[in-house]
């Protein structure tokens, strides 16, 4: 006994101060990409030939990047010549919408809006989430995990993940939804009551990311299921994920440290 | 054909064999000693032809045997059990029938993509085995478990809590990869490496590396190679923390488990330093690394190592000086050394049977010598065994990485691999990841492109070996017999 008290004591209290204070990021961490409002050499396609997952490209506006397809590789931050695409560190990655995902040039940031009040009410001070790996790699399933232990302490928000969908007040999949597991993720969601939430946490759950366009994958979960929150990344950093939570929840949440 | 680990040979010199031949050049090795690393099918005129790699883990020899294209062949699981998911696969995906194999159930779910006018079934829906008799009844869990864990399908045969046997039916996480590797490299291919299964990131995206610096004939600069080597040891660290952790947490012991997952949080993060990322996205590549330590981020990880050192060793230490926690490990879920033999357990499962089966050792990298980290091996066979194990290994990889760090030697980080693949060649990557040997064996085609690419993760050979430690046993301990494998499910699917 005497002996588990020592090392309580060795070991501390590690929980982080988030969201009252930011913890530090490492400085290689590659969070919202940014794009300059340079114009782009005429009929240069580097960025977007280098892009592994499409992510970036051009249209009648200009330039543009999909944070929904984008794996943070950093690829077209090192093909641009022009240095138009660069990785900045804030953590901050989460939107309400598809469409806020579509990063351009001096354009809106992605935004979390408040889930509306009806259901602001119910899951503000309790949320139950049943996760759902469809086809995820572990990546996003180890840094979803890692929220529940004691650095995160993800209960003290009153959220958790529970082993039931019928004690569930929401799903959240991880994966680009393979076809063996899409019977089983619409299921799982079918068997939430209503009122509840959708989330996609990870660009495979928002695109099908990496896996877009092979026959054995169907696009994430964005196909499927109404989604509230979209959590890019791969995987998305732990402090994005509980970022994004918080925020649909409509708790204030720290900008990144400089 | 016979030749040495991280040097590629021409497909033109591996005989074609008869099945028959074949068949006994397999068995022949396999009793001599080697192990099979790979099983696959190779498209090509007249067919698909079965294509086996072996491995000696005495010398580090490799074997690479041909058959000729043919619609059925003597099974090799019979005289051979280590083969048995190997040729599943093979039928499955090419409709290649094993003649004699005892249960050709599917993999993966995909019905036969050769052969696409046949039904394709739904995942987990096949024969099963069943026990019958009043008292025997049939516990089904899964495909989506409780917990933030990936899929799978579970059936356990009881009579009572004793499980008579457990039957693992997997594939609900495949993702097509190997199909999608073929005509490569491209722009997604070391992407595709750092996903095959996203925990063992550094493992796969190294063996990877490894198999083209093989082709390509590139010598990785020996400051790259170390990093790479250091991340390597981190994911081990990171994962080995986290199942000692979880494995304190299926017997109820809070201590270890709440200190373990902040430990591999710490472990993870030191990762995060090298290359940005946790899991070590962008940070191997053919060729070396992508990401060079300077002078502070090296003095920095040391320091944050031997904090980190501290938290994790006094974890683990409560866990073994913990009566009840080791009442429940001890004798839980053995498997034997000749049972571990014959399925082809690797990683440590094997070592914890008394299998010296370690790729560090028996494949080195380039540069790497094979005594540089020492073997860690026990022969109770058990979950204790896996655990002690696991935290021996700790203490190596954490006297690897810190001797790596201080000595690191100068120079660039990265050879950029010159040119194009060489066509008509076999090449081999072998790595030790965090679960056990992981196998990359590509041939090119004649324009230099990936004609097949097969991945081995550990957990291929593994899950065959928790159905074995649990027969026997309480249901209750599956949760724990599981942890102590703690096997991938994407990594098998791919």
């Amino acid at each position: 006994m005497l002996n588990i008290l020592l090392e309580r004591l060795r070991q501390g209290k590690r929980t982080v101060a988030f969201p009252a204070a930011m913890p530090p990021l490492p400085p290689r961490f590659r969070g919202l990409p940014v794009l300059a409002e340079s114009p782009c050499a005429a009929g240069c396609a580097s960025c977007a030939g280098a892009c592994p997952t499409g992510a970036l490209g051009a249209d009648e506006q200009g330039l543009y990047l999909d944070l929904g397809r984008c794996i943070l590789c950093g690829t077209c931050a090192e093909a641009c010549p022009g240095r138009r695409v660069s990785f900045s560190r804030d953590h901050r990655l989460a939107s309400s919408t598809r469409d806020g995902l579509v990063l351009r040039p001096g354009g809106r940031l992605p935004h979390v809006a408040p889930l509306e009040p009806a259901r602001r009410k119910l899951f503000a001070k309790s949320l139950r989430l049943r996760q759902v790996s469809a086809g995820g790699c572990n990546a996003c399933e180890a840094d979803t995990n890692v929220l529940t232990t004691i650095v995160f302490d993800l209960g003290r928000f009153g959220i958790d993940f529970v082993a039931s969908p019928r004690h569930a007040d929401g799903v959240a999949v991880t994966g680009p939804v393979t076809r063996n597991m899409l019977e089983a993720t619409l299921g799982t969601f079918a068997a939430v009551p209503d009122p509840r939430v959708g989330i996609a946490i990870g660009t495979c759950a928002i695109s099908g990311g990496l896996f877009d366009g092979s026959p054995e994958t169907t696009g994430g979960a964005t196909p499927h299921l109404p989604l509230d929150l979209y959590i890019p990344g791969c995987p998305p950093h732990p402090l994005t994920i509980l970022d994004g939570l918080l925020r649909l929840l409509g708790q204030q949440t720290p900008p990144p440290t400089a | 054909m016979e030749f040495p680990h991280c040097q590629a040979v021409p497909l033109a010199g591996a005989a074609v064999l008869p099945p028959v031949l074949f068949r006994r050049e397999i068995l022949a090795r396999v009793d001599a000693g080697w192990r099979m690393l790979a099983l696959f099918g190779l498209p090509c005129p007249g067919g698909v032809g079965l294509c086996c790699l072996l491995g000696r883990d005495a010398d580090g020899r490799l074997a690479f045997l041909r058959q000729v294209p043919a619609e059925s062949y003597p099974s090799l699981t019979p005289d051979c059990p280590q083969a048995h998911l190997f040729e599943r696969e093979v039928h499955e995906q090419w409709g290649i029938v094993p003649q004699g194999h005892p249960w050709l159930k599917p993999v993966r779910f995909t019905g036969c993509p050769a052969r696409p006018e046949e039904p394709r079934p739904a995942p987990g829906v096949t024969d099963h085995f069943r026990l019958r008799g009043e008292e025997a009844h049939e516990v089904a869990v899964g495909p989506v478990h409780a917990g933030i864990i990936e899929p799978g399908h579970f059936r356990f045969q009881c009579s009572g809590e004793d499980v008579y046997h457990l039957e693992i039916s997997l594939g609900f996480q495949h993702r097509g990869i190997e199909a999608r590797l073929i005509g490569g490299p491209d722009k997604r291919t070391i992407h595709f490496m750092e996903t095959l299964a996203g925990d063992t990131t550094i493992g796969h995206s190294l063996a990877h590396a490894a198999l083209v610096e093989a082709l390509t004939e590139t010598a990785v600069p020996a400051r790259g190679r170390a990093i790479a080597r250091i991340a390597l040891e981190l994911e081990r660290l990171a994962n080995h923390t986290g199942d000692l952790g979880a494995m304190a947490g299926d017997v109820g012991y809070q201590p270890t488990m709440a200190y373990c997952g902040r430990i591999r949080g710490d472990f993870l993060n030191l990762t995060g330093l090298v290359c940005g990322n946790r899991f070590g996205r962008g940070l191997v590549r053919p060729g070396g690394v992508a990401f060079d330590l300077d002078k502070p981020t090296i003095r920095e990880l040391l320091s944050r190592l031997e904090l980190t050192r501290r938290a994790a060793f006094g974890a683990a230490e409560l866990l073994f000086l913990s009566s009840t926690t080791l009442a429940r490990f001890e004798g839980t879920g053995r498997v034997s050394a000749e049972t571990a033999r014959e399925i082809g357990l690797v990683g440590p499962p094997a070592r914890a049977c008394g299998l010296p089966r370690d790729a560090r050792h028996a494949f080195p990298l380039p540069g790497a010598g094979p005594k540089d980290i020492p073997m860690q091996l026990h022969d109770f066979g058990g979950v204790y065994a896996r655990a002690l194990v696991r935290r021996l290994e700790m203490e190596a990889s954490l006297d690897f990485i810190h001797d790596a760090l201080i000595g690191l030697p100068e120079g660039p980080v990265r050879q950029l691999p010159a040119g194009g693949l060489p066509g008509g060649m076999v090449a081999v990557g072998l790595t030790e990841g965090w679960r056990g040997e992981i196998c990359h064996v590509a041939v090119t085609g004649d324009d230099g492109r990936f004609a097949a690419y097969k991945v081995v993760d550990p957990s291929f050979h593994n899950w065959f070996g928790l159905a074995v430690a649990l027969r026997g046993q309480q249901i209750s301990d599956f949760p724990l017999c599981n942890k102590s494998f703690n096997l991938s499910y994407c990594g098998h699917d791919l």
